[in-house]
């Protein structure tokens, strides 16, 4: 029987395995919006696992909205990565310093 | 058994998730990611969570990573000046990886979400697919448009980005049907001139 804190635990190590990925990579925005994606999929896990341990199946319907903003982030995302690279032909975020933030 | 397959899978997904935020080359970060993604909608099958687990597979691996990959191939990236910094961030990046796993494990261990506290439920017999269509399409249907509207403006916002104003010379059939023959030829009064030695037509 796998308890529900097995599922809880994944989801924290694949959490902090993507904080850790957005420390490492801090200059690849490409590698920065893919660990994004991980860690949406570690709190869909936690939502699934709750849901299924709950017996309530309103948190995949979470899930559910969760995936569909995520698909539209990431498309927005990689749209603004593209005309990006093709107005500085660099996606290094060290060189996008116009806003002088 | 089932214990079994859990520890397979959910390893799998950590070293696809660690490969993801080490390789070097986006490529393989973006293949690793499929492989993370496949196994994870696994582990929801495991949850019974079928109709999630389908539509992750379908919409995460079918259409976003495809979508990561052709970006990555796309532009043309020098990754090895994105590299650069990668160990000098390594020690901070672990430090705070691990507070973070020690801090949630204190909170979700088996003390307070194990098998004790929360038996694992009886399986519904009804299907994954069916309960959720009633959920969304009844208490959830608010929500299920505003999710729908939020799609559109995403593909609105991604083409109107990525769109360029088109600078060849093409035709417009719009101002072939608008032009009027006023627009084209114009017509000049003028008095007709005479040659100087005034002989013959000019």
């Amino acid at each position: 029987m796998i308890a529900l804190s097995d599922f809880l635990i994944v989801a924290a190590i694949l959490f902090s395995l993507s904080v850790a990925g957005i420390f490492l990579n801090r200059k690849n925005i490409i590698i920065l919006l893919m660990c994004i994606e991980l860690m949406l999929l570690a709190v869909n896990l936690n939502f699934i696992a709750f849901s299924y341990y709950a017996g309530d199946a309103a948190g995949q319907v979470f899930v559910f909205f969760i995936l569909t903003v995520a698909a539209a982030e990431a498309a927005i995302g990689l749209a603004i990565l593209v005309v990006l690279f093709r107005n500085l032909s660099t996606i290094n975020v060290d060189d996008l310093n116009r806003l002088k933030g | 058994m089932e214990k079994l397959l859990f520890y397979f899978f959910a390893g799998i997904l950590l070293f696809a998730a660690t490969m993801v935020i080490t390789v070097r080359n986006p490529v393989r970060a973006a293949l690793f990611l499929v492989l993370a993604f496949f196994t994870s909608a696994a582990i929801w099958l495991m949850l019974e969570a079928e109709f999630l687990a389908i539509s992750l597979v379908l919409v995460y691996v079918g259409a976003v990573l495809v979508l990561f990959l052709f970006v990555v191939m796309m532009l043309d990236i020098d990754t090895s000046a994105l590299k650069e910094g990668f160990t000098r961030y390594l020690p901070l990046g672990l430090l705070v990886a691990v507070l973070i796993v020690l801090e949630l494990i204190a909170v979700l261990g088996a003390a307070n979400f194990g098998l004790d506290q929360v038996p694992v439920p009886e399986g519904s017999d009804e299907s994954n697919t069916k309960t959720l269509g009633r959920l969304l399409y009844t208490v959830y249907v608010y929500p299920f448009e505003i999710a729908s509207v939020i799609l559109t403006v995403a593909i609105v916002a991604a083409i109107t980005l990525t769109l360029r104003p088109n600078k060849r010379k093409t035709q417009d059939p719009a101002e072939q049907v608008k032009v009027r023959s006023k627009d084209r030829v114009r017509l000049v009064k003028m008095a007709s001139e005479k040659r100087q030695d005034g002989k013959g037509k000019p």
